[in-house]
């Protein structure tokens, strides 16, 4: 272990900044995870199955959440964000503000008990807001670190004074509402970036009706809808009538490859959506599924196979097609008026449910955050970074990898986060 | 047998509804409970979260198991993590058991939900049977040896050895041409930027002037020996021998571009490749004013069924700088799919558009057809047939696996997928991985892909092979295969079935297992026609035990 004593930042906890910082931890760097959420796990926590191998997302992700909180040379800070940095390359100086979690990590130990008498419900960010939490409450079921948290803009003491109930219920003296965000300093030599991607918000698309047509959903809400540890326990309901959907369409390129909107391909779409239309098509044989597409992009490694199978064996038929607009019939059925690009026509279908793939966006956050770390965007606002030193950012010593710089697939961010580890030692063997 | 009281916990998990939703998990610890030295079960809605390891971790310690059972998901992704957990509770790992209730219950029997159950109780008394035989192991330790020989001598592996370099690890680069640089000593220009390729070969000079790197050119490897941490490597070089050590292997070997023989009238003149195509931008002798590109040529077919990936981009490339050479060329790209994913690409696609490049949509049903000065294609949208003239016809073909990647891969012992390509630990999650510890992918040697991804996916092979590197010493597996030479007759099949190549004959013409190079597969004990071999873990005891009280019932 020849690095012994040099300190490395990763920030965003989701599978780039868990595989980079596994990897760094293994050569022997100590690691600070930078995580804003009150667990790590990100993106790949909230998806149902993965493509193409239909591996359950958690089952797989959650070793690697369990090999990061016990990994002796990884420390976790959850609810945390990086506010300002000095130095550079070799010797930065990095401000975290770590905000009050409210809850002991080291005495919770998530019995349950705090969050079922908690009296205010508050729509679960994590479940797409399909569903209502606690204010005080476990973000996901398999979240590490595995202890509550309080959300203070809703918990009625931390806004209004009173209540404490969940201080009088715990059995571990866990709850402390003294409890201050903090700020601290970290040197490290370098700074790897891995926050991530936000979905699109298909609102203003009013044409498609989302929204206001209540059958329409978005790709991530069909995740978590068909998700074992989802709102509806894995049972795929439709929302107006908590129906089975036995037709459901799919349409791409939401909020992507549109010059009024993102230019950009989100790489994912293509992928994700057979798989989701597989994952219905198990969990009701009578599914069929009809993707709406422009071009289909499936060029990974048995990505093509998996399109073939699921046009074989899955009810699944592909239309290469422009989507004008969806309607609503009587009985809340969406109603697709397309144009059939394989042969001209303009046509309509009607559908029980449809799902917009919605398309991978920057971070909210991220003009703030490459703000206080100096380092530049690109023209779409991901972080900029160099033509075949795909890893390397504007600014010397600090590396991106996996959705913060692009959209991608998991492997290929998985093997960006091994490989921005790579870099970060390469860095720090220099100085 | 130690003397020692045998006390079993059994930890059922209801992995959400992936098992709960189907086996009555409450139903099945109270079954556990009532199973002879069972002392504590109890269920779980995840085991293996955090909360779910410290019941497992609170249950030893209060009940003072020394055996440990989890029904759960799959030990494929799971038993590593169940087993560090008993450590960490000084129990040894392997007094640890896995029942695998959702894969072989309650997945497969997800519309019998009763049967899943009594088909789980059935497993979980067998577990409960084996448990009680199963002995502790210790983990060998080996050296790790910090060098890296790194096989291909493109940018892919010029990339991992000048990371790895650049953080001390000694590297030995082997290249079979004479030259390093690979696939891009053929390129003009590369994409999305339009740079020189020579640019990106700026970096041959940096390999070959490192001082921790030995490059050795018109090099191959003769022989692979060894296991993680200990390589012993022969390579040749004319009629010349070299050996050395090495801790982890690189492969980095690249793929070949598909020449499509009796594809479209394919004749190197007039109908040529894009790879031919280069050459003769790059030579500046291009002398056609229509062109027509034909994307998929010999890709996405029956025979070949994947995407390369690459086509798309490299056709609008040339197609730009032909358009660049000669802006009355009129150029049209019949294609399947454009594929241009992410932020880039797409740009350059709408470029390419906006640079009045035409595209044409074909059906595989309906391929175009290359005649003497123009070419046929069904255009779907009126659905009528076009004729598209044509002085230069450029097909699009694949990358391809190289024909004696297969040698590579018996040297080396590592799987390749259906179309010749290496075959890494886990599409998602282990993507430079092998399963063979020690060995890692990177490159189009692991699948087609462009410079940028070969790049950052070759620096995740450096970092993977360095947290081995980086390491004096490594456990290895204890569930390995034991000769007793008492019984052993020096027959010799063992050896010839060995996968893993560990087990050698000693002086008196027996059995040796080489345990460090062992993985405790099990062929060899399977095989023996004088039972000489125990597969530790595996023993003769924890299977009949298994199997006689699934033969009891209830």
């Amino acid at each position: 272990m020849e690095y012994d004593g040099k300190e490395i930042l990763v920030i965003g906890g989701g599978i780039a900044g868990i595989q980079a910082s596994l990897d760094l931890a293994e050569m022997g760097f100590k690691v600070h995870l930078i995580e804003k959420d009150p667990c790590i796990g990100g993106r790949m926590a909230q998806l149902d199955k993965t493509f193409p191998t239909n591996d359950c997302a958690i089952c797989i992700l959650a070793p690697k959440l369990a090999d990061c909180a016990r990994h002796p040379n990884i420390k976790i800070h959850t609810l945390s964000e990086v506010i300002k940095l000095e130095g550079e390359v070799g010797n930065f100086n990095v401000t975290i503000l770590k905000h009050a979690r409210y809850v002991k990590e080291d005495a919770c130990i998530n019995c349950g008990e705090c969050t079922a008498k908690c009296p205010t419900k508050v729509p679960d960010v994590f479940n797409t807001g399909l569903q209502f939490r606690k204010a005080i409450y476990l973000y996901y079921l398999q979240g590490v670190p595995s202890v509550m948290a309080i959300d203070k803009d809703h918990c009625i003491y931390l806004t209004r004074g009173k209540c404490q109930i969940c201080m009088k219920t715990c059995p571990r003296d866990a709850i402390d509402f003294n409890m201050q965000d903090e700020e601290f300093n970290l040197n490290v030599g370098a700074i790897i970036v891995a926050t991530g991607f936000d979905p699109y918000d298909p609102t203003p698309l009013t044409r498609l009706g989302y929204g206001r047509i209540r059958n329409v959903v978005t790709s991530l809400e069909f995740e978590r809808l068909i998700c074992a540890s989802g709102p509806t326990k894995g049972h795929l309901e439709r929302p107006s009538d908590k129906q089975a959907p036995k037709r459901i369409a799919f349409l791409q390129c939401i909020g992507s490859r549109d010059i009024n909107n993102n230019p950009f391909c989100s790489s994912v779409c293509c992928m994700y959506t057979t798989k989701e239309a597989m994952l219905a098509h198990e969990h009701d044989p009578q599914v069929e599924s009809y993707i709406f597409y422009i071009d289909l992009r499936a060029a990974g490694k048995g990505f093509q196979e998996y399109i073939k199978r699921g046009s074989k064996e899955y009810n699944i038929t592909y239309i290469k097609s422009v989507v004008a607009e969806i309607e609503e019939d009587e009985d809340g059925n969406p109603i697709i008026l397309y144009e059939d690009m394989g042969t001209g026509e303009l046509k309509m279908m009607t559908v029980d449910l449809v799902v917009l793939a919605t398309s991978l966006l920057p971070r909210k956050e991220v003009n703030k955050l490459a703000k206080v770390l100096g380092t530049e965007l690109d023209e779409f606002n991901f972080i900029k970074t160099t033509p075949f030193a795909p890893l390397n950012t504007t600014k010397p010593g600090i590396l991106a990898c996996g959705c913060a710089r692009g959209p991608m697939d998991i492997p290929n961010s998985v093997a960006e986060a091994s490989g921005a580890a790579a870099k970060a030692a390469e860095i720090l063997r220099r100085w | 047998m130690s003397n020692k009281e045998v006390r079993i916990g059994v930890f059922v998990c209801h992995c959400g509804t992936n098992i709960g939703g189907v086996i009555d998990c409450p139903a099945l610890t109270e079954y556990a409970r009532t199973l002879p030295h069972v002392v504590f079960a109890q269920d779980n809605l995840y085991t293996c979260s955090e909360a779910g390891l410290a019941q497992i971790k609170k249950g030893i310690e209060e009940y003072n198991l020394n055996r440990v059972i989890v029904a759960s998901c799959s030990p494929r992704t799971h038993e590593p993590l169940f087993r560090a957990t008993c450590q960490e509770a000084g129990v040894n790992p392997y007094y640890f058991h896995f029942v695998n209730i959702r894969d072989q219950c309650s997945w497969v029997h997800m519309n019998e939900p009763e049967k899943a159950t009594e088909k789980a109780k059935d497993l979980i008394r067998m577990g409960v049977a084996r448990a009680f035989y199963l002995q502790a192991l210790e983990k060998n330790q080996v050296d790790i040896d910090p060098r890296a020989l790194v096989i291909g001598g493109g940018i892919a592996g010029m990339t991992v050895a000048l990371n790895l370099a650049n953080r001390g690890f000694p590297v030995k680069l082997i290249e079979r041409k004479d030259r390093l640089g690979g696939l891009l000593n053929d390129l003009n220009k590369v994409f999305p930027t339009l740079d020189d390729a020579t640019k990106l070969l700026e970096i041959k000079d940096q390999v070959l002037e490192h001082k921790n790197i030995t490059v050795f050119t018109s090099t191959m490897i003769k022989d692979v020996e060894g296991y993680v941490g200990n390589y012993n490597i022969t390579i040749t070089k004319g009629d010349e021998e070299e050996q050395f050590k090495v801790g982890a292997i690189i492969i980095a070997t690249g793929a070949e571009v598909l020449e499509p023989e009796g594809l479209f009238g394919y004749d190197g003149k007039k109908v040529i490749t894009q790879l031919q195509l280069e050459k003769i931008l790059k030579e500046k002798t291009l002398d056609a004013k229509n062109v027509v590109m034909i994307q998929c040529t010999g890709a996405r077919t029956d025979e070949r069924p994947y995407c390369s990936g690459i086509c798309c981009m490299v056709a609008l490339k040339n197609a730009q700088l032909i358009k660049e050479l000669n802006p009355d060329a009129q150029i049209t790209i019949l294609y399947r799919d454009i594929l241009t994913p992410g932020t880039e690409y797409e740009k350059f696609y709408r470029d390419t558009r906006a640079k009045g490049i035409l595209f044409l949509k074909y059906s595989p049903d309906r391929p175009p057809y290359v005649e003497e000065d123009h070419v046929r294609v069904l255009n779907q949208f009126i659905q009528k047939e076009v004729q598209i003239p044509a002085d230069l016809v450029v097909l699009s073909t694949p990358l391809v696996a190289y024909e004696d990647s297969k040698n590579l891969a018996q040297l080396l012992k590592v799987p390749r997928e259906a179309n010749g390509f290496f075959l890494e630990a886990h599409v998602k999650l282990r993507p430079v991985d092998f399963a063979t510890d020690g060995v890692f992918i990177c490159g189009c040697a692991h699948w087609p892909k462009d410079i940028n991804d070969t790049i950052s996916q070759a620096l995740g092979a450096a970092s993977r092979a360095s947290t081995i590197l980086a390491h004096r010493t490594l456990e290895v597996e204890g569930a390995v295969a034991r000769v007793n030479e008492e019984l052993c007759v020096g027959c010799g099949i063992c050896m010839k079935l060995c996968p893993y190549d560990a087990i050698a004959r000693t002086e008196d013409g027996l059995a040796h297992v080489r345990e460090v190079v062992c993985k405790g597969c099990g062929l060899c004990g399977a095989s023996c026609p004088e039972q000489a071999i125990t597969i530790l873990h595996f023993t003769n005891d924890q299977i009949l035990a298994q199997i006689k009280v699934l033969m009891e019932g209830e």
